[in-house]
């Protein structure tokens, strides 16, 4: 199943991404059904360029918000500001959360490159995204 | 015992706790970030925290990558 995202949800991410450049940023995608209803921008507590953690306090909030809605968290989405939309080995390594999937926006070129990916036990496996009204 | 774990009650056993269901949960505890009853516990407080009926815990692996 695909994944559903607005074009102003994915505008919200393109935003969150362009502001906190050139450090990486992150955040969570809530829904259900693979349909996306929210967006949560987070913050980055590595403050790095080459890195990111979603900052655990606001993991934590944005969590429990989910498990009292009775959501699922639906992606992790993170920014490389200078590197392709491919998740890097760290990515791999981190990879905690086998039934999320991970969107990683590059903003290397002028148009952002934005992919969607399942990682699981190490094995990369491209998803598609879908951009509705 | 029951207690509250991410959101979802869970039965543990009468002894239970922190490092025995970090354990049963295959969770790395340098990985984790833990908190009990609305307060973050340090990496050093997890090792033997006790539990109790009722206690809220949420145990979430870190959301992090890099380059
Ligand atoms: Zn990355």
């Amino acid at each position: 199943m695909p994944l559903e995202l607005t074009t102003a949800q994915l505008a919200a991410i393109l935003e969150h991404c362009r502001r906190e450049a050139p450090l990486e940023a992150c955040g969570i995608l809530a829904g259900r059904d693979a349909r996306v209803s929210r967006v949560h921008p987070l913050t980055n507590a590595d403050r790095s360029r080459t890195s990111y953690l979603i900052e655990p306090r606001e993991q934590l909030r944005v969590m429990g918000e989910i498990w009292d809605r009775q959501e699922e968290l639906l992606a992790i989405f993170h920014s490389h500001p200078a590197s392709p939309a491919y998740p890097s080995s760290r990515d791999v390594e981190l990879a905690f959360y086998p039934d999320s999937r991970y969107i990683i926006v590059s903003l290397r070129d002028p148009g952002p490159e934005i992919r969607c990916f399942l990682i699981r036990e190490g094995v990369i496996t491209e998803e598609p995204l879908e951009i509705i009204e | 015992m029951e207690i509250v774990l991410n959101g979802q009650r869970r039965q543990v056993s009468e002894d239970s706790n922190l490092s025995a269901l970090l354990t049963q949960l295959a969770a790395r505890p340098e990985m984790v970030t833990v908190e009990l009853n609305g307060r973050i516990l340090d990496r050093s407080e997890i090792a033997d925290a006790p539990l109790k009926p009722g206690d809220q815990v949420k145990i979430l692996h870190f959301m992090g990558g890099g380059r």
